[in-house]
């Protein structure tokens, strides 16, 4: 079990992917660790690029920015030119709805935003993918995501992320 | 019912800090990257029995919490550059009729609307000299959630100590940054309310100081009445044109200060025992200096940090009791000019090496920015 994480969930505003930090972070936070998150984001509310930076630690965090990501999401393709071109050796999840297909050994694609779809609602996209990467990098474990979505949402909701997040765990064990 | 780690937001912190401290009045118009604090207030002030009130701008912002502070409630806004500059002359207000409140200024790339969402840390001279006149003011620049909270309890308790505006000089790092915190209990943190007159009414001299140098505040509304006026005053608070009048008030302005300075200025130091090379920094590029300073000491240079949580006052014993150990001084901040540098040189005299490390561009200060300049 690794120490430290440094996580970048990069898009575009709008994308829900500062909540999506921010359910990472409170489900690490369930497991004693340390966090820290932050966002960067342009002066319109949609629409340019956006992103949440996530560290999780067992220590103090001092720099609060992510140095070297662990693990990347994109959900634009100005997202993945910016974070898949960086070191091999990083795990990139990408969303091959809305991004075109590449292959290469730490390219994760799956159809997240079709999957939401197809489960209700498009929202459901980042709980997915927060899914399948805590599954294979055992970046958080899974009951602290389904505490978060509990404590965060209530009925029809919270049944629906729940669902979400099962899908992204069963796409780790493809 | 003991509070658990959340996930806090350093705006949050700082509204939430401020209910700690016993705040039951924001008034504000709100601002990228300030807004949260505004968003927090309007949410919680009513179920704490306060006030929040949405203003048609930041003139009237500023004005509304004097007024309420007057009237006896802890009073406090939030802004960022454009609303700061223009909270500047109620502001003087402030200090000159002695009237506690709190005014958060979370820095954002300037001048004027620049870029809204960016970070900075280019208005330490403006909240230091931003209003006419001659004057001492407080400020507070945090690092952390933590110190969010912390710092604006703190704010509170000079301001209500010393009859002053004190101003929380954040950054939209740490106002954006969410960290693992866990809200002190009440009474864990001291929280101090202004002197009430202990005279009759018909005796309060609502300007006058007593021994330790403040004068006790009544509250509008109550059964002491009394003026209030930004022109010069005497004790009673009716205008007085007295030249010696003038210099009794404006030396006391800044004496109540003075006489407190230790009170008041406020500094951490992290790796500083066996230094070569002092960092000094404050506000998020606290984080960057603490992480350079790690780094360095693995290439073999003994780095250390001053990080100045109060801002104005300078700390300037601090800093100089510590440079006098080093040889080379680095100051980190996000403006291009060197503000806190400039104040570094203007205490340390030309013998040190002062080297700058400025990032003006909305980017955040890197650890390897500042390891440039070190290694």
């Amino acid at each position: 079990m690794k120490e430290r994480y440094e996580i970048i969930l990069a898009g575009s505003g709008g994308q829900g992917l500062i909540v999506c930090g921010m359910m990472l972070g409170e489900a690490a936070i369930l497991e004693g660790k340390n966090v820290v998150q932050t966002q960067s984001y342009g002066i319109a509310s949609r629409g340019g690029f956006s992103k949440a930076e996530v560290i999780i630690d067992r220590d103090e965090i001092i720099f609060q920015q992510v140095q070297k990501p662990d693990l990347v999401l994109a959900l634009t393709e100005e997202a993945m030119e910016i974070y898949a071109s960086g070191s091999p050796e990083i795990p990139v999840f990408y969303d091959t709805t809305l991004l075109k297909t590449r292959s290469g050994e730490n390219l994760y694609g799956f159809p997240f935003t079709e999957m939401a779809r197809e489960l209700g609602h498009t929202g459901t996209a980042n709980m997915i993918a927060l899914g399948v990467m805590s599954a294979v990098t055992g970046l958080v474990k899974m009951e602290s995501l389904a505490a978060v979505i509990n404590k965060r949402f209530s009925g029809k909701v919270a049944e629906m992320n729940i669902k979400a997040l099962n899908l992204g765990l069963a796409l780790a064990a493809k | 019912m003991v509070e658990t780690a959340k996930l806090i937001q350093g705006n949050q912190a700082i509204a939430e800090g401020a209910i700690y401290a016993g705040a039951r009045f924001f008034a504000g118009y709100p601002i990228t990257p300030s807004s949260e604090v505004a968003e927090e207030c309007s949410r919680r002030m009513p179920r704490v029995g306060g006030v929040y009130m949405q203003m048609e701008d930041e003139i009237a912002s500023m004005g509304a919490i004097v007024g309420a502070s007057l009237a006896g409630v802890k009073s406090f806004t939030a802004t960022s550059g454009p609303g700061f500059s223009l909270m500047q002359e109620n502001l003087g207000f402030a200090v000159m009729a002695e009237v506690p409140c709190v005014v958060v200024n979370v820095q954002r790339s300037g001048p004027s609307t620049g870029l809204a969402t960016k970070p900075a840390q280019s208005d330490i001279m403006q909240v230091r000299w931003g209003r006419h006149g001659d004057q001492i003011v407080i400020a507070l620049s945090p690092s952390s959630v933590k110190e969010c909270f912390d710092l604006t309890v703190q704010a509170f308790n000079l301001s209500e100590k010393f009859r002053v505006p004190v101003i929380l000089a954040a950054d939209e790092i740490v106002a954006h940054m969410r960290e693992n915190f866990t809200p002190p209990a009440p009474g864990e943190l001291q929280v101090i309310d202004r002197k009430k007159p202990t005279v009759p009414p018909e005796q309060y001299k609502p300007f006058e100081p007593e021994s330790d140098g403040i004068a006790p505040l009544a509250a509008y509304g109550s059964e002491y009445v009394f003026h209030v006026t930004s022109s010069m005053h005497g004790p009673e608070g009716v205008s007085n044109n007295n030249p010696a009048n003038a210099t009794w008030k404006v030396s006391q302005l800044h004496k109540k200060l003075e006489l407190y300075r230790d009170e008041i200025v406020l500094t951490k130091t992290f790796d500083v025992e066996d230094m070569d090379i002092l960092l000094v920094a404050f506000g998020a590029v606290t984080r960057a200096a603490r992480a350079a300073a790690v780094e360095a000491r693995k290439t073999g240079i003994k780095a250390g940090v001053l990080q100045l949580v109060t801002v104005w006052p300078f700390p300037d014993r601090e800093l100089a009791q510590l440079a006098g150990r080093v040889k080379t001084v680095v100051v980190p901040e996000m403006n291009y000019s060197g503000q806190v540098a400039g104040e570094v040189r203007r205490v340390l005299g030309p013998d040190p090496d002062i080297k700058q490390v400025n990032k003006f561009n909305g980017q955040i200060i890197t650890p390897q920015d500042i390891l440039k300049a070190i290694i």
